[in-house]
């Protein structure tokens, strides 16, 4: 690895559900303005990497800084407010808030977040479903209020857990073209995916994940090179 | 999902049986010899509270279920017993009946009420129903309110044994605690019980192999309460007395602290959180309200730091059943 | 004065006054209990003890510091909300990853210990509280005798009910505690620090429970046993209404108060018990509770 700014830098991150040892040494690095994908097969640990980093899942050991500052010891509020956002698998709209709440319960934690307005220019239909009931949104529109409410934190790394599982190509497409263009502001994002094709049009580098650690790391320009060996991973 | 305690509570060992053989020959040994040293109506409403520990054990150990309402299948029986012995004249074994008897139609009723709700609600609704029948029992004449039904005769066994000779009476509660007390293991130790484990355990499983778990847990809470109210009578022919305090929220919650503090879903546990809190209540009766106190600080260090429970305890420390 | 169904208007809507005022407490006790049943999935069985400390702490102020009726309404909830937030601290805070029940158990456990000590230090009988000055005597309705207090209390608990409930459904910070009553883990990964969210709901719950003991201290007499007999009644109405909506308590405990009070006009000798009574019909015909969202 080129010797460059860090903005996260993971070294032998080990988790734990309860007794079960999920992550064996988990070691990456992500540089500002930078969107790193990890790949990898259902069940492998990407998505424990990122709780592991946010701070969800508790039990974990080894180092987790972020611009310089140790985030393993920290609750996941604390882990937050240093400037991390987490979009969830799952979206985790809530049910009991309607749209405008959703958009507004993540606390702002840097000044510089995306205002309301310019939220609404990237996904003008979360404007039109202000005071509708979180989960009454299609899937697409669920995502797009995921994201939409992490941008206004000010946030400047974001966690994006599988954001186009579920959702129709046109909106695989939109977000995309969003994440493109968060990019372009200087956001730096780290993508856990299994959708590779979609992984492909927005990332810079990619880790693949195997059994709870980094096998293979591949920049964006090897990907043709190297395709046959991403599908074994990947088991497509 | 709700479902009863957590794992650390309860064991699972299957080691032998051997330590459960011994510590029951043990308690049975202390049982018999202990009435020439320590004053015999102690040690009977022990025993009446060791049944009613382990009819209660029964629901929150084996079926994950916590009652907070068992007074009422108790002091029902009590009064149901007290006045059959006193104002019907029935002889002992005929007016204990009764009292069960009435305990487990009620218990068919609560338990048919109480179990269409789980964990947390169904111990409230337990409480509340209970409180409705404290209040029946506070105004029916039956009853006879605030004094109760007092100067029950204990009458003769089978026409046969002088109830009024204490050593008869303390053989004849004795042999029916261990009778109840061999039951529920039996129960326990069954394919029936076998089920009520798995319920426990995970109920939607056992739903999904076909078991109708509204059922198991309805017969449970049956037996659970038809126990507690032979617990219930014997005691009002022990103490000849039947009283508002057997149908009280807090002889409810005495008989949860003496599982607790004993060792929920343990086999003795209930004998020995029994023999404990008789023994403190008596010695603490001259100190009054300080009773409620230390029993409710004992609840907070159970729930705190002692899940286990006494028995618990030394079972985990040996690992061995117990 | 006029009868309606042989009864006297005087006995029908006096009755129907104590059945408001009955409905106000229990729609304040299940109201606390449910909001704190959101947040911590724990059935506080203190609450009674807490609504007892509330009506102590008005007496005491008065008996030894002269302090009166209206600064006590505020004072009493916050310094028992107090005890509240160390409980919470203290105690329950490390029961969360355990099963529910254990909730239940500790929560009964310090009942008992509260009650017991304050057993220990006034005695079983009740201890008188004055109603303040400006709200004794009261106005003829033509129908009937409307006390003052009576209706004073009756208008309080309303407000606070639903300032509660706006608190919670309408407002930034209710959106945060919904939120974290659906997924606290999330909420937390937000930047926000939902163990204290927790226990100042908590405490916001005792103080609650506090308040409804001040308004009920020139009502009942002040008495250490005055919360475990209600506690129990509150239970059934939070089983009847379910607990999963604030509107649904406040609504259930009104309700059920209004109908014990009828139920004294014309069936006095069931009133004790037509709560438990409605309660087990409720579990009959819709287990979920009638607001429910959980079955």
């Amino acid at each position: 690895m080129p010797e460059a700014r860090v903005l996260l830098a993971v070294s032998e991150l080990h988790a734990w559900y309860g007794e079960s040892h999920v992550l064996h040494g988990v070691t990456f690095a992500v540089q500002p303005g930078e969107v790193v994908t990890l790949l990898g097969r259902n069940g492998v640990g990407k998505t424990t990497t990122l709780k592991a980093i946010m701070g969800i899942i508790e039990n974990r050991s080894g180092s987790v800084a972020f611009e310089g500052n140790e985030l393993i010891r920290l609750s996941s509020d604390a882990i937050a407010r240093s400037g991390i956002a987490f979009c969830p698998e799952e979206r985790g709209i809530f049910a009991t808030l309607d749209v405008k709440e959703n958009l507004l319960l993540p606390r702002q934690v840097r000044s510089g977040g995306v205002t309301l307005d310019r939220i609404f220019a990237l996904f003008p239909n979360l404007r039109e479903r202000l005071a509708s009931q979180g989960t009454k949104l299609s899937g697409g529109e669920q995502q797009m209020l995921a994201i939409g409410r992490i941008l206004r934190t000010g946030a400047r790394l974001l966690l994006l857990d599988e954001p186009t599982e579920g959702l129709a190509p046109v909106i695989v497409q939109q977000i995309s073209r969003t994440i493109s263009a968060l990019k372009a502001q200087g956001f730096t994002i780290l993508l856990v995916e299994q959708n590779f094709q979609f992984a492909a049009t927005v990332a810079d580098r990619y880790y693949v994940m195997e059994h709870g650690r980094i096998v293979d790391h591949l920049a964006a320009a090897e990907l043709k090179a190297n395709a046959g060996r991403l599908h074994e991973y990947l088991g497509v | 999902m709700d479902r009863g305690l957590n794992q650390p509570v309860l064991l699972h060992q299957r080691e032998t049986s051997r330590s459960l053989e011994a510590a029951f020959a043990a308690m049975v040994v202390l049982l018999v010899v202990a009435p020439f040293v320590i004053y015999p109506v102690f040690l009977m409403q022990a025993l009446c509270f060791v049944l009613f520990a382990c009819a209660f054990n029964l629901l929150i150990g084996y079926v994950g279920l916590i009652s907070f309402g068992h007074a009422l299948f108790f002091g029902w029986a009590s009064y149901v017993t007290a006045h059959a012995a006193k104002v019907w004249a029935l002889p002992p074994e005929l007016a204990i009946l009764s009292g069960t008897a009435v305990a487990a139609v009620l218990g068919l009723i609560a338990g048919g009420l109480a179990i269409r709700r789980q964990g947390i609600y169904f111990a409230m609704i337990t409480l509340a129903l209970a409180q409705m029948m404290y209040f029946f029992a506070l105004r029916a004449k039956f009853t006879g309110g605030e004094d109760g039904i007092q100067g029950v005769p204990r009458g003769r066994l089978f026409g046969l044994f002088d109830l009024g000779n204490e050593a008869a009476m303390y053989v004849f509660v004795l042999v029916v605690v261990l009778a109840g007390f061999l039951l529920i293991y039996r129960i326990i130790n069954s394919p029936f019980g076998e089920v009520l484990k798995a319920i426990r355990e995970n109920e939607r499983r056992a739903v999904s192999l076909g078991y109708q778990t509204e059922r198991y847990k309805l017969v449970a809470f049956a037996l659970s309460a038809t126990l507690a109210g032979l617990a219930g009578s014997m005691k009002s022919l022990v103490f000849q007395l039947a009283s508002l305090t057997d149908v009280h929220w807090t002889m409810s919650g005495d008989v949860v602290l003496m599982t607790l503090l004993g060792g929920l879903g343990t086999v003795f546990g209930p004998v020995v959180g029994a023999f404990l809190v008789i023994a403190m209540q008596n010695y603490l009766a001259p100190f009054g309200q300080w009773v409620l106190v230390i029993q409710g600080l004992i609840f907070v260090a159970c729930v705190l730091a002692f899940r286990r429970g006494i028995v618990g305890e030394i079972a985990n420390r040996m690992r061995i059943r117990l | 004065m006029f009868e309606i169904f042989g009864i006297p208007s005087q006995a029908l809507f006096g009755q129907l006054l104590l059945g408001l005022i009955n409905g106000s407490f229990y729609a304040l006790l299940s109201l606390g209990l449910a909001v704190i049943f959101g947040m911590l999935h724990i059935i506080n069985f203190a609450h009674g003890a807490q609504y007892m400390m509330g009506a102590f702490a008005a007496y005491l102020m008065l008996q030894y510091l002269g302090i009166g009726y209206w600064p006590a309404l505020l004072i009493a909830p916050i310094l028992i909300g107090a005890t509240g937030i160390i409980v919470e601290r203290l105690f329950l805070q490390h029961l969360r990853s355990l099963d529910p029940l254990y909730g239940l158990l500790l929560t009964f456990g310090l009942a008992l210990v509260i009650e017991g000590l304050f057993r220990n230090g006034f005695g079983s009988s009740g201890l008188p509280y004055q109603v303040p000055e400006t709200l004794r005597g009261g106005r003829n309705l033509g129908f009937m005798f409307l006390p003052n207090y009576r209706a004073w209390v009756i208008v309080l608990s309303l407000a606070v009910c639903l300032a509660t409930w706006f608190a919670i459904e309408r407002t930034r910070l209710g959106s945060y505690l919904r939120a974290a009553t659906e997924n606290p883990v999330l909420v937390r990964a937000f930047g926000i620090n939902v163990p204290r969210m927790v226990t100042l709901t908590y405490g916001f719950g005792v103080g609650l429970a506090a308040l409804a003991g001040v308004m009920a201290a020139p009502i009942y007499n002040v008495s250490p046993q005055m919360g475990s007999d209600l506690i129990i009644v509150v239970f059934a109405v939070v089983v009847i209404g379910g607990m999963g909506s604030i509107m649904g308590a406040i609504v259930t405990g009104f309700a059920l108060g209004i109908i014990e009070g009828l139920t004294k006009v014309f069936f006095p000798e069931a009133s004790n018990t037509v709560i438990f009574v409605i309660m087990a019909v409720v579990l009959l015909l819709r287990p979920a509770g009638l607001f429910g969202r959980h079955a």
